[in-house]
């Protein structure tokens, strides 16, 4: 079960209409290191997980990130929403203009469309977790990326506060491994 | 809407992330209890300001975590994506 809040986790305020910036930060919406991908690897692998604490933390990181992709979907929203069909073409967005006009939809920053090959699940935690890890580093690298191409200082806040939450995130996942390795262990010799 | 309401939902945004980093550090330090008495501390302040900000504007929560006296308010505009902050 999850319940709804009518509230965004970290507020966003962009300057201007952007296309040229929505083209690059819908990535982290659909792309392979985006929030989409890291809620549902997180939520779809949390069912073989085999302590309680490796359990709770996929949930938990799990829902934060559905929280992050609102967040990324506002940014783009805002950035599109009142752009100019000219401002459009010049961004190079029209190929998604022809395909959706200026609606969301999950795609990475060249407008391939999101795969479930981007996430994995593999039974086994201690595989899972490093996935996760590397997973969360990947997105960090993308939100550097992001801030480095951004020309709106509001923007660039919002990105800013989504790369620190996943150096938290890999920080969970690093302890939650430790947690797994010590399950491991003790069970070896019972 | 006003000022004070947006002051109140910020302020109702900083209590939750407290409370989000709370929860996350203690799935993995459960037996830490001062980070537990901090997270209880932020859960009862958070508690109190979402109460104030819906008895003012309305729900946060749907499916019945949050009543609706009078009239049914959850679909009152603005949607979080349309806030401007």
């Amino acid at each position: 079960m999850w319940i709804y809040e009518k509230k965004l986790q970290y507020p966003v305020r962009v300057s201007r209409p952007n296309p040229r910036l929505a083209k690059v930060v819908i990535t982290q919406y659909g792309g392979p290191d985006g929030e989409l991908a890291a809620s549902l690897r997180y939520l779809t692998q949390r069912y073989t997980m085999p302590i309680p604490q490796a359990k709770a933390v996929l949930t938990d990181i799990g829902t934060e990130e559905l929280a992050h992709m609102e967040i990324v979907a506002t940014l783009v929203y805002n950035l599109i929403k009142d752009a100019p069909l000219e401002e459009i073409k010049r961004a190079g967005l029209e190929g998604y203009y022809a395909d959706h006009d200026r609606a969301l939809y999950f795609v990475n920053a060249e407008g391939a469309p999101w795969t479930a090959a981007y996430i994995q699940s593999k039974g086994d935690p201690v595989t899972d977790l490093h996935e996760n890890m590397a997973a969360e580093q990947k997105a960090r690298s993308t939100y550097e990326y992001l801030i480095q191409l951004s020309d709106d200082p509001d923007v660039s806040d919002t990105l800013k506060f989504l790369r620190e939450r996943e150096v938290v995130h890999f920080q969970r996942f690093g302890e939650t491994l430790n947690l797994v390795h010590e399950y491991l262990e003790r069970k070896k010799y019972y | 809407m006003d000022p004070q309401g947006l002051n109140l939902l910020k302020k109702i945004m900083a209590l939750e992330f407290t409370c989000i980093d709370f929860n996350l550090y203690l799935d993995t330090h459960p037996d830490d209890r001062r980070a537990l008495a901090e997270f209880n501390a932020a859960s009862d302040a958070l508690a109190a300001a979402k109460k104030e900000y819906e008895t003012l504007y309305g729900p946060l929560t749907n499916f019945g975590q949050s009543p609706s006296p009078q009239a049914w308010r959850w679909i009152d505009d603005p949607w979080p994506w349309e806030r401007t902050f």
